[in-house]
């Protein structure tokens, strides 16, 4: 099926020309950190997490929301989503492959990186997270490899494959949650230290990831004469409310926690993230314009499309552009906002900002442009199966 | 046979091509069977014979280095009455104070490529940085 | 092979059991003593044998910022930790702070002249459970069992940073450059770290080993601020001093139960 990712008109080689661009200046910025080390990251000391985790935070999500399709279809039998359910799960295979290379490009001796398998430590969550990581790679490529050449053969899939098929439903949970719980079991960050954190890191993976999907959706059916269908996309759509004003909801909870409590700790990362932080006469406030950027993309995304639903309108434009504030408003809160402001005072009371470097800026497009690229050529596998099947 | 004058002068090529690595080492001078010569000290005893510490010194040194700091048995080995502190920097470099020829000569030759000085400190650089008291 | 394998072994082994003749410290080959009945109150296991322990007395640092110095500077030098400037890429084990900064748990408000205006020294805690190695995914970081040290294994340590993330004591410094071109002098009996590995304080094991106090400790003998031994022990100094006095410890709260404790 591979060949389907090989023939293509000029503006599909022209976006991977482009992205390919970026992944070979990620490929030397990552070359350069590889010779001459971390140091060439805006990490330090203090802020020893940076961008590269956050990123492979936000991932984790999108790969998780992929079962906002395979749940009600494979689940519910909802009919609806039966031709974008791969898109699911492709854009999982996508995500994960992304992450790692998050994961790689983080650490510090990454030749070393086997010595997780060789001295497995199940005490340990990083450990655990490898497990559900790569556990849930397998499944999707199993689950999407299997499905689309049945669809290819328009035979029925075969009764095996559906066991992993409901298995990666909890793996999709799992994955999220236990990257959840990379942060919220480490005492003395405060930010970090909620129960909550694995319930909304799921809310807003939820929303996140359909966001994508109904983003590539809109422009599949522009280019690729593939349509998901209005019924499939407003479905979506009411997924993505759903999930985007739970994650809202729990985001004030951290505000109640936080300001009720009046406990330091966890009040300060509110603080320094959506107002200001006052130090020693100085204020730190480097995150205040993004995060309040995702507020309003959030609650824009939200009465977009409420306004949407109550006058029952359709526009694949608005769809888009409020899918596309959608998973911004998540990409900043989560992407950014949640690692650097839990990490903004550090153990000893100091305040600490970040600014990453263009090195690290480059090798994370780069990341970033890979993932694009494989999700460009899954989805054109998929696309042209499904048009070969009914008889383009 | 068809075509021998491009044939054969080809399979003669392509003989020296996939020889190269035999015969060059015949005339290189990079592939010289090291040498092997005494520390520099005079010592002529170690914590095991030669043939031993020359098949299995690197299992000995994986065992001191998780003995000594995972284990934290610190204590040191005593060897035909020399007593030697388990370590690389702490036991074999105090003989073997050349690591040019005790370490790379070896290893150079038979490409391994070990990390052990992107932490411990070679001889040279002990001496070098030494602190003045 | 195989047979050789294991003679080479018993050779190795046997000659390990030879004694330690230097004067020590702290005896690491004593039998444990018995802890004194664990007086924590929802039930949580003491642990048994060794536990070394440091006891700080800032009654008899206060104002001698070059008593601090002299700890950090001593530290520094037998460990070959560099001096790299600026606060993103330094690599510390052992360093003066405010009163503020180290008792984030404390009320600063109404601190007494001397805590306000002084400096604390601050190093790992070597936690009796820390969260630094229950992180670890490959056990890089871990619990040294006969002495209860909190160590490092830089051959192993893939720099995931996950401790530095789980340290709620700051006590953890990565190498985010090769750390050996920055060393101006060395100690040679102790080994540099290498780019991308974390690294902090080992209580000295290998001083111990040689039967000599920890660095800090040795370096500011001239007042004795620094007590060092085992907790465990009644009998030991530390265990004596820490049953007159009252101490502190860093964030207790947390349950990590530090084995540094301060006298203010």
């Amino acid at each position: 099926m591979i060949e389907k990712a090989l023939k293509g008109n000029s503006n599909y080689w022209m976006w991977l020309a482009f992205l390919t661009a970026f992944i070979a200046v990620g490929a030397i910025c990552y070359l350069r950190q590889f010779v001459y080390g971390m140091h060439l990251t805006g990490m330090g000391r203090d802020l020893s997490w940076g961008l590269y985790i956050s990123q492979f935070t936000f991932l984790v999500g999108v790969a998780a929301g992929g079962l906002m399709l395979v749940l009600p279809y494979y689940i519910h039998n909802y009919k609806v989503f039966g031709r974008i359910t791969i898109l699911g799960e492709f854009l999982a295979i996508a995500s994960i492959v992304m992450c790692l290379m998050f994961i790689m490009a983080d650490i510090g001796q990454p030749l070393r990186g086997l010595n997780m398998i060789f001295h497995p430590t199940p005490n340990s969550m990083l450990f655990w997270d490898m497990v559900v990581l790569l556990g849930y790679l397998s499944l999707n490529v199993i689950c999407g490899w299997v499905i689309l050449t049945a669809e290819k053969k328009q035979v029925k899939p075969p009764k095996w494959v559906y066991i992993f098929v409901y298995i990666s439903i909890p793996f999709a949970v799992s994955i999220h949650t236990v990257t959840a719980m990379l942060y919220c079991g480490l005492p003395g960050r405060h930010f970090w230290l909620t129960a909550i954190t694995a319930p909304r890191f799921l809310a807003s993976a939820f929303a996140a990831g359909p966001a994508l999907i109904v983003i590539a959706c809109l422009v599949m059916k522009r280019i690729a004469n593939f349509d998901a269908g209005k019924e499939a996309v407003n479905k979506l759509i009411t997924i993505i409310m759903y999930a985007a004003i739970i994650n809202a909801f729990f985001v004030c909870l951290e505000f109640f926690v936080g300001y009720y409590s009046n406990i330091p700790g966890h009040k300060h990362s509110l603080e320094y993230l959506f107002f200001g932080l006052e130090h020693h006469g100085h204020v730190y406030n480097n995150l205040v314009p993004f995060m309040w950027t995702s507020v309003t993309f959030c609650f824009g995304a939200l009465a977009l499309f409420a306004y949407m639903k109550i006058t029952k309108m359709s526009n694949d434009l608005l769809v888009g552009i409020g899918c596309l504030m959608t998973f911004i408003a998540l990409w900043l809160d989560k992407g950014l906002g949640f690692v650097m402001g839990g990490l903004a005072v550090n153990p000893l009371d100091e305040v600490v900002e970040y600014y990453p470097t263009a090195n690290e800026i480059g090798i994370t497009l780069g990341i970033w442009a890979t993932g694009f690229l494989l999700v460009t050529i899954l989805y054109k596998i998929a696309v042209k199966v499904e048009h070969e099947v009914e008889g383009h | 046979m068809y075509n021998k004058g491009t044939i054969i002068p080809g399979l003669v090529i392509f003989v020296l091509l996939v020889t190269f690595p035999i015969w060059f080492n015949a005339f290189s001078t990079a592939s010289t069977v090291p040498k092997i010569e005494l520390p520099p000290g005079g010592e002529k005893e170690c914590v095991a014979s030669a043939t031993e510490m020359r098949a299995k010194h690197m299992v000995l040194l994986n065992e001191w280095r998780d003995d000594v700091l995972r284990s934290g048995n610190k204590t040191a080995v005593t060897v035909g009455g020399k007593e030697y502190r388990r370590g690389l920097q702490t036991a074999c470099m105090q003989c073997h104070t050349n690591k040019d020829k005790f370490c790379d000569s070896c290893h150079t030759y038979t490409s391994v490529n070990v990390y052990c000085w992107d932490c411990h400190l070679t001889p040279d650089v002990a001496a070098a940085k030494k602190e003045k008291h | 092979m195989d047979k050789q394998r294991r003679t080479f072994l018993k050779l190795a082994g046997a000659t390990a059991l030879a004694g330690l003749s230097a004067p020590v410290v702290v005896n690491l080959n004593a039998t444990p003593a018995m802890a004194s009945a664990a007086a924590a109150g929802h039930g949580e296991e003491k642990r048994q044998g060794m536990r070394l322990g440091l006891l700080i007395d800032m009654r008899k640092l206060y104002g001698r910022t070059d008593l601090l110095d002299k700890a950090t500077e001593a530290c520094h030098r037998v460990h070959n930790v560099p001096k790299i400037e600026g606060k993103k890429s330094e690599i510390k084990w052992i360093w003066k702070t405010a009163y503020a900064n180290a008792f984030i748990d404390q009320s600063v408000n109404h601190a007494s002249k001397t805590t306000r205006e002084s400096e604390f020294l601050v190093l790992c805690n070597h936690c009796d459970e820390p969260p630094c190695v229950r992180v670890c995914p490959t056990k890089a970081t871990f619990v040294e069992k006969k002495t209860g040290i909190v160590a490092m294994d830089y051959h192993r340590c893939i720099g995931c940073r996950f401790c530095m993330m789980g340290c709620p004591y700051g006590a953890r410094s990565f190498n985010w450059m090769d750390p050996q071109p920055l060393l101006k002098s060395v100690n040679p009996d102790f080994p540099a770290r290498m780019r991308g590995v974390v690294e902090k304080c080992n209580f000295c094991g290998e001083r111990l080993a040689l039967g000599k106090e920890p660095a800090c400790v040795e370096a500011v003998k001239e007042v004795g601020a620094i007590i060092f031994g085992d907790l465990n022990d009644p009998n030991s100094e530390i265990s004596k001093v820490l049953d007159r006095e009252h101490t502190i410890q860093r964030n207790a709260a947390l349950g990590t139960k530090p084995s540094v404790f301060y006298i203010v």
